[in-house]
């Protein structure tokens, strides 16, 4: 199944809908890299509230999404992690080590938002 | 018969309609000298101190009916009865200080005495005298038994209920101020204490839409390596949701164990004291404390 990516402003929205298959998870992690250079998007929310369980893959394409992301020059976001997801991830040692994470959505735009903040007053 | 079935051999010997017309002739007996029986043992619980926690009148109460409830169990060969007034008993004297010593005790002491008054009743007549005992002492054993272990479940049963309102109680996760929680931690932390602490601060996060939690350790007296990695991965599980943690509180003897362990804390947002913890999330989070004072001049 495809993960739909809407395009919201500067940032990109990817919500997971039902568990992935691993072809599934590398497709969206090209179409999310290719995209956010052709819409020229300062930021990358990837929703995974829908997710019960994440498997060592999807926690290493995820962090490896986020990073390849912050070469093209965006940030990614990951939102929604739910707490039992959360703690078995912990135990398996998949912790997403520098990749940013929110609660929600709202949590998640507001960090972008502050962080495209922070980069203005920085520029001027 | 229920009651010859996991007896020994040498007792099933006996042939179970004489062991039925025995134990009936037992019983009549002990139904006709009731009082006096009765009174005795309520002598004896007394001299011998048990159940001390229970006026002379409730130990003479409860010895009546558990003394009808044992000839009873004697006379039907069946126990549920008696395991269950043992239940309701011991529900009724766990929560008065009763020790299980004692309970064991009157059960003894009750069991001596109906031997005793068998003892002078047949005198005269060893043989009769030797198999009414055959027949009494193996359900007298399991009566002795049935009551025993019916007090110790009823305790375990209690305890475990103990247990389980501490550990709910044990690891509170408060709200200070909107998106701010803390998570004081006090006494010592075992794997499922610790699981469960880090469960309950990850649904609070999610209730509460928290975005940064102070774990306050100063409650914590020592720390071991499985300690300070249970703390390590709620620190990195809340992470996931989108919290900081910022943890205070750590002892002097608990900063050192944790670096001559090599534990790695250096993920972790530690301050001093829980005051300034919550300070430095009150800044994480944009609030300014000022004196009412100051405010007013500003406005």
């Amino acid at each position: 199944m495809e993960v739909p990516i809407l395009k919201q402003g500067h940032y990109l929205i990817a919500t997971f809908q039902a568990a992935l298959t691993d072809e599934d998870l590398l497709k969206l992690q090209d179409a999310l890299v290719e995209r956010v250079g052709k819409f020229r998007s300062r930021g990358v929310i990837v929703d995974v509230t829908a997710l019960d369980v994440m498997d060592s893959f999807a926690a290493r394409t995820l962090r490896a999404l986020a990073h390849m992301v912050r070469l093209r020059g965006a940030d990614t976001v990951i939102v929604g992690v739910q707490p039992e997801v959360a703690f078995a991830m912990v135990q398996l040692g998949l912790t997403l080590e520098g990749v940013a994470t929110a609660l929600d959505l709202e949590e998640a735009l507001l960090l972008l938002n502050s962080r495209a903040k922070g980069v203005g007053a920085r520029a001027r | 018969m229920s009651k010859t079935r996991d007896n020994l051999p040498e007792v099933t010997v006996q042939s179970t309609a004489e062991t039925s017309a025995l134990l009936r002739e037992l019983v009549a007996h002990l139904r006709q000298n009731r009082t006096q029986l009765r009174q005795e043992w309520a002598r004896r619980i007394t001299e011998a101190k048990l159940l001390t926690a229970m006026s002379q009148e409730e130990i003479f109460a409860e010895a009546t009916s558990v003394y009808d409830n044992y000839v009873e169990a004697l006379e039907t060969g069946t126990f549920e009865a008696l395991q269950a007034y043992a239940r309701n008993l011991s529900e009724r004297i766990i929560p008065r200080g009763v020790e299980t010593h004692e309970v064991v005790g009157i059960v003894l002491l009750l069991r001596d005495v109906l031997a005793r008054s068998l003892f002078a009743k047949y005198q005269h007549d060893f043989g009769l005298l030797n198999r009414i005992l055959d027949a009494y002492e193996p359900a007298a054993n399991r009566i002795a038994n049935t009551v025993a272990v019916g007090f110790v479940q009823e305790r375990e049963r209690t305890i475990r209920q103990q247990q389980e309102a501490i550990r709910e109680l044990s690891t509170p996760v408060l709200q200070v101020r909107e998106r701010l929680l803390i998570l004081p931690i006090i006494g010592v932390i075992d794997p499922q204490r610790a699981r469960q602490l880090t469960e309950q601060l990850l649904r609070g996060i999610r209730t509460n839409r928290a975005k940064v939690v102070v774990i306050d350790i100063t409650g914590v007296a020592a720390m071991d390596s499985n300690v300070a990695n249970v703390l390590v991965q709620t620190v990195e599980a809340s992470r996931l949701l989108g919290a900081t943690v910022i943890v205070t509180g750590l002892s002097p003897e608990i900063a050192q164990t944790l670096v001559t362990i090599g534990v790695d804390l250096a993920k972790m947002n530690t301050v001093g004291d829980l005051q300034g913890g919550i300070e430095e999330a009150e800044r994480l989070l944009g609030y300014k404390v000022v004196p009412f004072g100051e405010s007013i001049q500003q406005a």
